[in-house]
């Protein structure tokens, strides 16, 4: 598999990811140690979610496979639950057209 | 070199499999079709499908060159076509189309063959007429260059991503290194991967064409004031943990493997044979994808799945792969392939061979699990409105 298993419980895909993918369903005060540091889980994460590594600001872009696949739209701290409520594709996003036609 | 044993063809590849097609040309001869499937011989397979009798010109060539293209596939043998009466989407265009690869052809229409029982009966007897005709046919040992392998995937999770979609990319590798063709689609799962496809690509034409197309893909949601979010991910993929259709994308590209990208055809269009990996610009609706690549000469398709799919077509043999240990366990009588076994330490590489080894086999005869339930399901992909106004306008 490509990627790095920590402590049997996330999977850390590339180097620069932000997020690791939970390899099991995972329960809240449990610890994934990576290279960098130490995350305790602050919630409840079930097997193929993600789990933020490190503190992003809104705005910042979210990293798996080395590649961005959308922007946190609220704050997110180490050891919470990434997904649709707190992150956002960047693409194909018809709704922030404008009325010329312009994509903002 | 890698072989397998397939049913030769005077025009082109050999075919995997060897039936008669009974294939309507509009929802009005679907059942006509199914019915005379049902009651010929047992290699005697309906394309059925919903498009209506008279679509605009555009809609129609699309129609036309999938039931064409399904009837030149090299896994049919002999082909029914069956219509209504005359229409629109022309039995005799067809029919010739088919015909160019010089196995044989009959046409049937509802209307001048006195109703749809009378239909039924002629059909019957004609189908199995067909089948007589290549009922002779035995298999050969042919060069594994010969097959084009169509992969696609659905009900993707995030295991689609880590596990499944690299091994049947790695398995996509190994035919690309033998000679063959390896083809995947689903053009609006290419946004948020489209750069790295688009580094692979051959030449500046293909990064082109392949940019323009997933452009015109993801400016149709704009166009229509909406985003993807409604649809991509889907809720079922979402729940699976897959956040943005970018994160989807890049685990959906990892199914056709690491080689160039030679090309990029229409929905339908032919395959190249001995084409290394070429894109199909299709729809991420599952069924209409398989059948696009298909009508395009796939003989065999490989489908990952990470929640759980069982589905298969008439004509081509499907290959379930799952990354999902889950499902791997539920659903194991509607798997082939279990690549879970990637997250608990196998190599990619390893799984590929596996697969690979299993396309060789299904080539040769070895039956899939949705052949041993007949999942068949079949549609064409109907250009939208949007669609047919953007091709006028290039007209």
């Amino acid at each position: 598999m490509k990627g790095v298993i920590l402590d049997d419980r996330g999977l850390h895909m590339a180097h620069a990811d932000n997020v690791v993918t939970a390899i099991a369903d995972l329960d809240a005060g449990m610890e994934i140690a990576s290279e960098e540091a130490t995350i305790e889980l602050v919630e409840d994460v079930p097997f193929g979610h993600k789990i933020a590594l490190t503190s992003i600001d809104p705005g910042d872009t979210i990293v798996k496979y080395g590649e961005p696949i959308g922007a946190a739209v609220e704050s997110i701290e180490p050891g919470e639950w990434v997904h649709t409520h707190n992150c956002e594709s960047a693409r194909g996003r018809g709704d922030r057209s404008t009325d010329d036609g312009e994509v903002a | 070199m890698a072989t397998f044993d397939g049913y030769p063809r005077p025009d082109g590849p050999a075919g995997v499999r060897n039936y008669v097609a009974v294939v309507p040309t509009s929802v009005a001869a679907s059942a006509v079709a199914e019915a005379i499937a049902d009651r010929a011989t047992e290699n005697v397979r309906a394309t059925p499908h919903q498009m209506g009798i008279d679509p605009p010109k555009a809609a129609r060539e699309q129609i036309e060159r999938t039931l064409a293209g399904v009837g030149r596939n090299p896994n049919v043998g002999a082909t029914l076509v069956v219509s209504l009466g005359p229409e629109t989407i022309d039995a005799d265009v067809i029919a010739d189309e088919i015909a160019g690869t010089g196995r044989a052809v009959e046409t049937l229409s509802i209307r001048e063959a006195g109703g749809t029982a009378a239909t039924v009966d002629t059909g019957v007897a004609l189908a199995r007429e067909l089948w007589d005709g290549i009922a002779n046919a035995r298999r050969e040992e042919r060069d594994a260059s010969e097959l084009v392998f169509g992969v696609e995937c659905g009900g993707s999770d995030t295991t689609s991503g880590i596990a499944s979609n690299p091994a049947v990319g790695a398995a996509c590798d190994r035919l690309v290194r033998d000679g063959g063709t390896a083809s995947f689609s689903e053009t609006p799962e290419f946004i948020g991967a489209e750069h790295i496809l688009a580094d692979r690509c051959v030449d500046d034409e293909t990064r082109e064409q392949l940019l323009a197309r997933v452009e015109r893909r993801e400016s149709a949601a704009q166009l229509m004031g909406v985003d993807l979010r409604g649809a991509q991910p889907t809720p079922g993929n979402q729940d699976g943990g897959l956040t943005t259709i970018e994160e989807k994308s890049l685990g959906a590209i990892a199914k056709g493997g690491t080689t160039p990208v030679r090309g990029i055809v229409d929905y339908a269009e032919s395959l190249p044979i001995g084409g290394g990996l070429v894109l199909m610009d299709t729809p991420g609706y599952d069924i209409e994808s398989v059948v696009g690549k298909v009508a395009g000469g796939a003989q065999i398709v490989a489908f990952t799945t990470g929640r759980g799919s069982t589905t298969g077509n008439p004509l081509a043999p499907v290959i379930k792969v799952t990354g999902n240990p889950k499902t791997a366990d539920r659903l194991a009588s509607n798997m082939d392939l279990d690549a879970s076994t990637i997250i608990d330490g196998e190599s990619i590489d390893a799984v590929g061979e596996r697969v690979y080894e299993t396309l060789l086999e299904v080539a040769s005869g070895a039956r899939t699990a949705a052949e041993q339930r007949r999942l068949e399901e079949f549609a064409i992909n109907e250009l939208q409105p949007n669609e047919l106004a953007e091709r006028r306008g290039n007209a």
